[in-house]
């Protein structure tokens, strides 16, 4: 390969450096085949970042307390020098927005245009998740549809009316999202055309005295119809569509909360394998302009000092250690898939037959496109790796007063330990399973809801302020049941509090 | 593709919104606890905001979530002594959260109260809600004083530095229009019987001539309208407009005989603090004059007022005619809004005390806008409280209270400056 002139590696950057840089970095993404939206690479300041922070992702938020305390944490923790603030932050939109911190040196600008606007915008771009569960084209649009209409109604019903019900549509946002169905696309149009009739419409569906007027002829008895037939787990889809007492514009807040939740809901399952992909592609990509001579040394020596530090896992009984460090395993799950392709062992030839030996790009490619987190870690995840994290399983039955090593790095262990790290990445064993099972519409109206739980764990106790929320939407009686072992329903949580029948 | 885009320039406060709103639901709390904060906070500290505790249960979101127990499978890195069967005892803290060795707090949030700052101006505005300056706006319209320039309007006269190019062109354009409109009429009508004329069957070479020659003429007289004519001209005007002064003195008088410790000098302080705290959100410029006595008065700097030791009497008459000395020297009363703060701990020798009153009625509260007297002392009024209470009775803008330790500061002054529909007789 012959050697080009260097890029200049002076730590201060400017635009054309920025550009010039970008043009390389895009240069090598396309020659591995990364297909990405467009970038949109928007320089900001650290108290704007502290801003695009308290936004949780949402380059344009509707207005909220819960925003603002984000925002004040945020600058406490930074002021003091407790953390730094993320290098980038990348939004899953058409273009893709990624926010360049205005201090970060040369280096890790090209870093994180590397990581961003390659890797994670590659991957929004190429995952089956966000293909067809979020709609990048018209996320901004709809955004700025949320926030306007939010603030139209603080206008017209008063702050704290809208606060409340965001509050409690907050409460239950992770209860608000649709697991199996592919949600409708969303563009802006269509979203404000649609929401008028929609608001009228429903209205008149939920008032049940429509219902009740000429139906009188006969009075036989019919065997009472359950509603709703199958159990609802979307809480905030059937408080949107079926809560007696909301007024319209609540029920669009519903759905405007719903839909963001939505939105965010394949972030949440493949952050492994998005920052893992990112990860590799920067490194991936700094390399290769190394190796064409295009950086210098001093470049890369400050890029790996970085790099080093993102991709670190601390160890078990080390001071820092809070759990897999995502960027770590994804990373180094990734270059190992490359390694099994290149350089295959006879113990990967073994494990991973089908893969073993193949062409790293396409398998890479594959692997990204068509996993989340917990599939990819049990299909991907190699008893190298898990020798190199030395990772080992505690099983912890809280009915025995001792903890249990029930897997380590050997033979016996490998797939064990790959299926519980799976099982940890797996949502619908994070999150509650909690359902909707009744609602009494033609009695008392009340909502009946069951939890059902996972490995015997209890529910937390913030249960009881959570269903307080629930009855603030749905304003008739809400209880939550949970099967004991017996199989009898308990109540475990209800409101208004009842004194006469405590269970 | 990529486009780069330069945001650093955008406002940076998106936040500011969702911080106010945050501000605005936990109100109650915040007052508290900027109340509490009041008499416990330093001295010298008069500049810096406050740390705001908020309880962290009060700002939860809850969600449902798993609580602890049931069954837990963990997968941990770094092991380093444990092989497959191994049985642990489990960590104390935490029911078996997670396992491992119980150092990792898979949570990232403590429980820890939530504590975060609010500026100063934030501070002051919760410190100071609901409080007022007596007789602000009574005498404000009475005393105007100082006159600012503010643009009015237009003039057809003025100096070459204040003509106003725009508003003059648009006269040009005007008289312009107005003066020809006559002459573009006659030249149209001209114009369209010359075309009328060409187009006849006819040859009538003389008509048209004359017509020609009439069209140029209106043309020349159209021409000669001046382009611009100092009559087009118009110069900015500018008014002088009253407005109230913005400056005010506040007197701090001390007792600073051997009677005062530095215990109630302190609580005196905390109160001229305040004082001046709340005076700055009037005002632009405050002076502050600090005279102290014993038996006899002095006009001193800060750090003395507050620190220096003295002994002997009390002759408290002395500190208000120096006073009313100062006023008539260096502060004149059409200039100035004069404030008075008294503290002292209620000694004084006897005979004078009649006298401090009659000072306070004659001289000093017939231009103060506000003079406020605080004993600071645990122990029963001696003559001074007696003699003010005759002259309180009679002026509404002189106000004593008693202060008995430190965490009477804060009520007594938000006491003397509640806001009122009416003044107090």
């Amino acid at each position: 390969m012959t050697k080009k002139k260097p890029l200049s590696d002076s730590p201060d950057w400017t635009f054309d450096l920025l550009s010039e840089y970008q043009t390389e970095i895009e240069r090598v993404a396309n020659h591995y085949r990364l297909d990405t939206y467009t970038n949109q690479i928007e320089v900001i300041t650290a108290e704007q970042m502290m801003d695009a922070y308290a936004g949780v992702g949402m380059p344009i938020g509707y207005n909220h307390w819960t925003f603002g305390k984000k925002f004040i944490q945020t600058e406490q923790t930074y002021k003091r020098g407790r953390m730094g603030l993320a290098y980038e932050i990348v939004i899953n939109s058409d273009p893709c927005i990624s926010y360049l911190m205005e201090e970060n040196s040369m280096t890790m600008q090209a870093l994180v245009m590397a990581h961003a606007c390659y890797g994670h915008n590659s991957f929004f771009k190429g995952n089956y998740l966000f293909k067809s569960w979020t709609d990048a084209s018209s996320i901004i649009d709809y955004l700025l549809f949320a926030k306007n209409y939010i603030a139209e109604c603080e206008h017209k019903y008063g702050i704290s009316e809208v606060e409340s019900t965001l509050d409690a549509c907050h409460a239950l946002m992770n209860h608000g999202v649709d697991r199996y169905k592919r949600p409708q696309k969303i563009s802006l149009e269509e979203e404000l055309k649609r929401q008028k009739c929609r608001e009228e419409y429903l209205q008149s569906q939920v008032n049940n005295l429509w219902r009740t007027l000429p139906d009188n002829d006969n009075d036989e008895p019919k065997a009472k119809p359950k509603f709703p037939s199958e159990p609802q787990e979307n809480i905030l889809y059937f408080i949107e569509k079926n809560a007696p007492l909301l007024k319209p514009w609540q029920r669009e807040i519903v759905r405007i909360v719903r839909k963001v939740s939505q939105y965010f809901y394949p972030q949440k399952q493949t952050q492994v394998m998005n920052e893992g992909w990112a990860c590799f592609w920067h490194y991936t990509i700094l390399n290769h302009l190394y190796d064409e001579g295009l950086v210098t040394d001093k470049f890369m020596l400050e890029f790996l000092h970085n790099h080093t530090n993102v991709v670190a896992q601390p160890e078990y009984n080390s001071p820092y250690y809070s759990g897999i460090n995502p960027y770590a395993l994804g990373f180094n799950m990734f270059i190992d898939i490359r390694r099994i392709c290149e350089n295959p062992t006879e113990e990967d030839k073994r494990w991973f037959p089908e893969f073993a030996g193949s062409n790293w790009l396409d398998t890479l490619h594959f692997a990204m496109e068509n996993f989340k987190d917990e599939s990819f870690i049990s299909q991907y995840l190699s008893p190298k790796l898990i020798r190199d994290f030395k990772l080992f399983h505690i099983h912890d039955d809280d009915s025995e007063n001792y903890l249990e090593v029930a897997a380590i790095h050997n033979e016996q262990g490998y797939q064990k330990i790959r299926t519980n790290l799976s099982n940890q990445y797996n949502l619908s064993n994070i999150e509650t399973n909690i359902q909707i099972v009744e609602a009494d519409v033609n009695g008392d109206r009340s909502l009946t809801l069951k939890y059902t739980p996972h490995q015997k764990t209890p529910l937390g106790d913030s249960k009881d302020e959570v269903i307080k929320h629930l009855y603030y939407l749905w304003r008739f009686d809400v209880k939550l049941v949970q099967e004991s072992e017996k199989g009898e329903e308990i109540v475990i949580a209800r409101c208004p509090e009842k004194t006469e029948d405590k269970t | 593709m990529a486009n780069f885009i330069d945001r650093r320039l955008n406002s940076k406060n998106k936040s500011t919104v969702n911080r106010q709103r945050f501000l605005r639901r936990y109100k109650s709390q915040i007052k508290k606890s900027v109340s509490d904060a009041v008499t416990q906070r330093g001295v010298t500290d008069v500049d810096t905001g406050e740390n705001i505790v908020i309880p962290k249960k009060d700002l939860s979101e809850p969600v449902f979530q798993q609580g602890k127990g049931g069954i837990n499978d963990r997968v941990h890195p770094g092991n380093d002594q444990f092989t497959t069967g191994d049985r642990i005892e489990r960590p104390q803290q935490g029911q078996g959260q997670g396992g491992g060795q119980g150092e990792a707090s898979n949570s990232g949030e403590g429980n820890d109260d939530f504590v975060f700052s609010i500026s100063k101006d934030e501070y002051l505005d919760l410190l100071f809600e609901d409080l007022e300056l007596p007789n602000l706006e009574k005498s404000q319209l009475s005393k105007i004083v100082e006159y600012k320039t503010v643009r009015n309007g237009y003039c057809a006269e003025g100096v070459p530095a204040n003509i106003d190019i725009v508003k003059s062109l648009q006269g040009s354009i005007a008289r312009r229009i107005a003066m020809t409109s006559s002459k573009r009429k006659a030249l149209k009508e001209c114009e369209a019987e010359l075309v009328k004329l060409q187009q006849g069957s006819h040859d009538n070479i003389q008509q048209e001539n004359k017509l020609k020659e009439e069209i140029q003429s209106l043309k020349d007289r159209i021409s000669k309208v001046p382009f611009i004519d100092s009559f087009d001209l118009r110069y900015r005007n500018y008014a002088k407009q009253a407005i109230p002064t913005s400056r005010a003195v506040m007197f701090c008088l001390m007792d600073v005989s051997g009677s005062m410790d530095q215990a109630t000098k302190d609580v005196a302080k905390r109160f001229y603090i305040l004082l001046y705290l709340f005076l700055t959100r009037t005002y632009q410029t405050i002076d502050v004059v600090y005279i102290r006595h014993h038996t006899q008065a002095k006009e001193v700097d800060e750090q003395e007022f507050f620190y220096s030791k003295e002994t002997g009497g009390t002759i408290a008459s002395t500190a208000l005619e120096l006073m009313d000395k100062i006023i008539k020297q260096r502060y004149n009363d059409k200039d100035w809004n004069i404030y008075g703060a008294q503290a002292s701990d209620g000694d004084n020798w006897a005979d004078d005390s009649p006298k401090c009153a009659q000072i306070l009625d004659k001289n000093i509260l017939s231009v103060a806008r506000y003079f406020s007297y605080i004993e600071i002392t645990q122990r029963p009024h001696q003559t001074l409280w007696h003699q003010y209470e005759t002259v309180a009775n009679s002026h509404s803008h002189f106000a004593m209270k008693k202060i008995k330790d430190v965490a009477d500061i804060y009520p007594v002054f938000r006491e003397l400056f509640k806001k009122r529909s009416e003044q107090a007789a």
